[in-house]
């Protein structure tokens, strides 16, 4: 029988069976309206205050900085758009980065559609933001820079710390999208002085359709969904109490085994990596090999195309995922492959696998087995391969 | 991306995958757009029937299909029923694409029309119908394509 080995943990994770439990008495039993008065409402607001003290805790922040919302997509939305708007007296000028999520890249050009202006600092090969380059780009009338903390695609580790002081230098606020970052590095909201952080529960075995917003005290921001007095007037709609309370208790193991954890993904992710580039030739590693995602290892094999390779695996029971056009159901190779510089080709020919802490050895070693075979597989049947090897130069059609 | 199960299988076990050395006609067709590359080799006789037919394609699980089905569809064939051959006729006997995929049909489609070109160029003849496709890749003037 073909094995499931999931290795698209960057995509979601499977829910914590611990945290599905700490959810259920919450739809049947604690199924109240925080905001009514009667006691099923207040027991139901008081685990929602719980859990807020909590998850601000684990960041270090203060639970009335901690805004729940649907997810990493309305984080971003949120954090771009209303912030940009509270502060548009003061300026127009957004920055942000070229390997953003696209919760980001496309509410900035929701902005721009807005008559903001929005500067996209590059990356070096490796996926790495320079911070020099921040300083220059940075202007009187910039008024937010956003940047991810870590690559959802590549997984390089972006120098927050450092980006945030240049910022808060030239008066400007400063969000971060840590929605692949929380869990897998450590956050301290107040060392590392970031003024909005975004993060979404399904990424660390929690449930999905939740996440947050850490709103700094007195960084101006508008509400993002008009309606009831819900999470301080800031953001309306009934709180999705078993949401909330699984993404709380998902963050607690998280942090909880997080040293294990994060080694465990480390020392398999690296064997991964030298097991692939030794063995196959022709591949590359994207991002960089220290600055990482515990978890994350983003392939390109030469020659080969990124949907082929994908149900390839998939037939061997290897679920990854692709930064190829056909791979993700657009015409364009990933924007973030294309930002490191990688030519067309070799970007629809890139594999994520990322780990987690379930992933085995055994897991690894099988799937380094089928990434042999099917890549070996598709040369085979590769024009572009056939004329490499017949030593002429490589058919430069795919711009 | 649902793909019918003809497409998996042809994908998975694709006919004609090869190459054939001298060839009577090779052509080698690209889409700038989905990143795919589809080269089709002829081997044709005197009579101007198709004997064998290989194909080579980097792309995507359609492209390789399409690639696959339509070299089926023209083996054995004479060259007037080969270029009779249209996307459409691939598509279909693959149980249809994903929308987003009708386009790898017209690269298997363009690759057959390129290799009859070659065909017919090393053979001083015409083939009455056959257009130069577009996006013909030409082997000794690779370097200089730009999409």
């Amino acid at each position: 029988m073909t094995p499931q080995i999931y290795l698209d943990n960057a995509a979601t994770t499977r829910v914590h069976p611990k945290v599905v439990e700490a959810m259920l008495p919450f739809f049947t039993e604690g199924y109240g309206n925080p905001s009514s008065l009667y006691e099923l409402g207040q027991q139901a607001k008081a685990a929602v205050t719980d859990a807020r003290e909590r998850i601000a805790a684990h960041i270090n922040a203060k639970a009335q900085d901690i805004y729940f919302t649907s997810g990493g997509t309305e984080s971003d939305n949120w954090a771009l758009k209303s912030t940009a708007d509270a502060y548009s007296d003061k300026g127009r000028h957004i920055i942000t980065s070229a390997i953003e999520h696209h919760a980001i890249s496309h509410s900035a050009e929701w902005l721009k559609r807005h008559g903001y202006e929005i500067t996209y600092l590059g990356v070096d090969e490796k996926g790495l933001i320079d911070p020099a380059e921040l300083e220059a780009a940075i202007r009187p009338d910039t008024t937010l820079v956003s940047i991810i903390f870590a690559n959802n695609e590549i997984g390089t580790i972006e120098p927050i710390k450092e980006l945030a002081a240049i910022t808060h230098r030239h008066g400007a606020v400063f969000h971060t999208d840590a929605v692949q970052a929380l869990t897998n590095i450590p956050i301290d909201v107040v060392d590392l002085d970031v003024d909005m952080l975004s993060a979404s529960g399904h990424k660390f075995s929690g449930p999905k359709g939740i996440g947050f917003l850490y709103i700094r005290k007195g960084i101006k921001t508008k509400s993002f969904l008009d309606g009831g007095a819900q999470e301080r007037k800031r953001r309306a709609s009934t709180e999705n109490v078993p949401g909330i309370i699984g993404m709380a208790r998902a963050l607690d193991i998280a942090i909880e085994n997080y040293a294990e954890r994060t080694k465990h993904e480390c020392d398999l992710r690296d064997h991964l990596i030298r097991r692939v580039l030794a063995e196959v030739e022709h591949s590359r590693l994207n991002g960089d090999a220290v600055k990482r995602l515990p978890g994350n290892a983003n392939f390109s094999f030469e020659f080969v195309e990124g949907e082929s390779l994908l149900l390839s695996l998939e037939q061997k029971g290897i679920l990854g995922s692709s930064g190829s056009a056909c791979a993700s159901g657009s015409l364009d190779p990933s924007h973030v492959l294309l930002a490191i510089g990688l030519p067309h080709e070799i970007a629809h020919g890139s594999l994520r696998l990322t780990l987690s802490e379930d992933t085995t050895l055994d897991e690894i070693d099988y799937t380094v087995e089928a990434i042999k075979e099917v890549v070996a597989h598709l040369r085979n049947m590769s024009p572009l391969f056939e004329d490499f090897v017949a030593g002429k130069k490589k058919i430069s059609a795919v711009k | 991306m649902a793909y019918s199960e003809k497409v998996m299988e042809h994908f998975t076990n694709p006919r004609n995958m090869g190459e054939i050395e001298n060839p009577s006609g090779v052509g080698t067709v690209g889409n700038a757009q989905c990143g795919d590359i589809m080269r089709v080799y002829f081997d044709i006789d005197d009579e101007g029937i198709i004997r064998d037919v290989k194909f080579k394609t980097f792309g995507c699980a359609a492209a390789v299909a399409t690639s696959s089905m339509a070299t089926e569809l023209v083996k054995g064939k004479t060259v007037q029923e080969a270029l009779a051959v249209t996307n459409a006729a691939v598509c279909e006997a693959l149980d249809g694409l994903p929308p987003i995929k009708v386009h790898c049909s017209l690269l298997a489609e363009e690759a057959i029309h390129a290799a009859l070109w070659d065909y017919a160029e090393k053979n001083g003849i015409v083939i009455e119908g056959l257009e130069q496709p577009k996006s013909d890749i030409h082997e000794d003037e690779e370097d200089e394509e730009e999409y």
